[in-house]
């Protein structure tokens, strides 16, 4: 849906809860935190969930380097086939995992996504990361927290709480994908939809 | 939305390029430790097998298993097909103990094709006759755009690409061959310029209209050519004489290794097994480096496990 709107900050009913300059000032305080609650990010491992988790993991890695002066590894992890709503729509084309060389045993794993909804998304994360391993500890960062939790599921690293209403829809846009950066809080037309409790809904990934 | 896997020309070209991408997707999870994924999580497929076979039902099986289905392997054999039961009869018998996909290979062409009005789950053609086997032409596409990718498209991500250009040559009993129909139908899709090299009573009657070219010169053909395929001689299927003997077919259709030299330095040589060495191909260019043919094996659990995430892993199916 995305694809279909190149400039959606000048749509009626979409309303920009999080600028540019906000989202890297979030960016840059997530880092810091990372860096303090991991003693200098000692055996961290980024893995941003596809599709919008990916560029975000990639940006704390290189803000936790400039920062830090020494690269911390990053990579990504798909979820799609950990998916507990498979069932429920068409067969969708899967996303990349790549895991750093070093691999995820005895590593403090974040994972990192655009943002927290249902926690479903985050309890396939974790199923799927069990497949690749045995992390010491599993931490999560997120741009957007919006609330309305299914899960008993909670980040570690908030970058904005966003308190919304069920029936609206937080869209987050990257510079990488979208080519611009920014959270809209909006409606989708026909609100009621039969996806909106699902992961990945509030992401545009229909 | 597709239901069935039939035949390879059921694919369009972005269908089958989102197959060969989630193969290569799926492939990440053969290096982990962990082999196996939960998608078809109470699933059941069904290996339904009329004839013969090593590779292709311990492939489905596998890839039916890595993604956690169950499976039920049905051979003729010992079953009631030996009382005389019918096809239909065995598949609405299967289907009645709760099957979701059915995996057939079977003698006469067709047979997939007549199952798939038969019952409710999906059906995917493993080998029909001498008609289509559409899952080894996808793992031989697979396997191509795996070791010559870079040279396509001189990136060494081919995710999203087909094979557009690529020179392929397919040799020897394409009359009996679903392999090559389903090949030719196949890497035509995806842009390939195939060529099929035969004796004049080993190709097939129709294959003008198919969409290749033809010759029945091996040595002019191989200097052109990105990848040769060799072609089984299915003696088994082989009603009447087509050719004086083994060892003139070998000197004119048959792959050793002073032909090898004729390839060009990237070639590759595949052969969708079982092969008779020293007939079709030599043992010493089978063994090659340029030889994929143990990994057409690994890339057909690959993609297999594809075909069945794409018909099954959803509410609906995707090709």
């Amino acid at each position: 849906m995305c694809a279909m709107t190149p400039e959606p900050r000048h749509e009626v009913g979409w309303k920009a809860v999080l600028s540019p300059e906000e989202i890297r000032r979030a960016l840059s305080r997530v880092a810091h935190e990372i860096l303090e609650r991991t003693h200098g990010g000692e055996g961290v491992v980024l893995l941003g969930i596809p599709t919008r988790g990916v560029p975000l993991a990639r940006r704390l890695a290189a803000r936790i380097g400039a920062f830090e002066g020494a690269a911390m590894p990053v990579g990504s992890l798909d979820i799609t086939l950990h998916r507990d709503d498979l069932r429920m729509r068409p067969a969708r084309a899967l996303g990349r995992t790549e895991v750093p060389a070093e691999g995820v045993d005895g590593k403090t794993v974040v994972l990192v996504d655009d943002v927290l909804f249902s926690g479903r998304t985050i309890r396939a994360a974790l199923d799927a990361l069990n497949d690749l391993g045995r992390p010491r500890a599993v931490q999560l960062a997120v741009l957007v927290d919006r609330g309305h939790r299914e899960l008993p599921i909670r980040a570690d690293y908030v970058g904005k709480n966003l308190p919304t209403a069920h029936r609206e829809v937080v869209r987050v846009l990257l510079e990488e994908i979208d080519g611009e950066d920014s959270v809209l809080l909006g409606r989708e037309p026909g609100a009621e939809r039969p996806g909106a409790g699902q992961p990945g809904a509030e992401r545009g990934q229909l | 939305m597709k239901r069935h896997l039939i035949s390879a020309a059921d694919l369009t070209r972005s269908e089958a390029i989102l197959v060969l991408d989630t193969a290569a997707e799926l492939a990440s999870v053969a290096g982990r430790p962990i082999r196996k994924l939960p998608t078809l999580r109470g699933r059941t497929v069904v290996n339904l097998f009329y004839e013969d076979s090593t590779r292709t039902r311990t492939s489905f099986e596998a890839a039916a298993k890595r993604l956690s289905a169950d499976v039920i392997n049905f051979s003729a054999k010992g079953s009631s097909v030996a009382k005389g039961e019918s096809l239909k009869d065995t598949a609405l018998t299967l289907e009645a103990m709760g099957t979701d996909a059915i995996v057939i290979r079977h003698p006469a062409s067709g047979a997939p094709h007549r199952l798939a009005g038969w019952v409710t789950g999906n059906v995917i053609n493993a080998g029909d006759g001498t008609h289509e086997h559409p899952t080894q032409a996808l793992l031989d596409a697979f396997t191509m755009r795996q070791r010559l990718g870079r040279v396509l498209h001189a990136g060494p991500d081919p995710r999203g690409t087909g094979l557009d250009g690529l020179r392929v040559t397919i040799v020897g009993d394409v009359l009996h061959s679903r392999v090559a129909r389903s090949n030719v139908l196949l890497l035509s899709t995806l842009g390939a310029e195939v060529t099929l090299v035969a004796p004049p009573t080993l190709m097939p009657h129709a294959v003008a209209s198919w969409p290749c070219k033809i010759s029945y010169d091996l040595d002019a053909e191989l200097g052109k050519s990105d990848v040769v395929m060799m072609l089984r001689v299915q003696h088994e299927r082989m009603t009447a004489a087509f050719f004086p003997s083994i060892r003139e077919y070998r000197r004119r259709y048959g792959l050793g290794t002073g032909r090898m030299a004729l390839l060009p330095e990237h070639a590759i040589v595949m052969h969708p097994g079982p092969m008779n060495r020293g007939v079709e191909i030599a043992a010493e260019v089978a063994d090659s480096p340029r030889s994929t043919i143990v990994a057409q094996v690994g890339n057909g659990v690959m993609v297999r496990m594809a075909v069945l995430y794409l018909m099954l892993g959803g509410a609906e199916e995707k090709l």
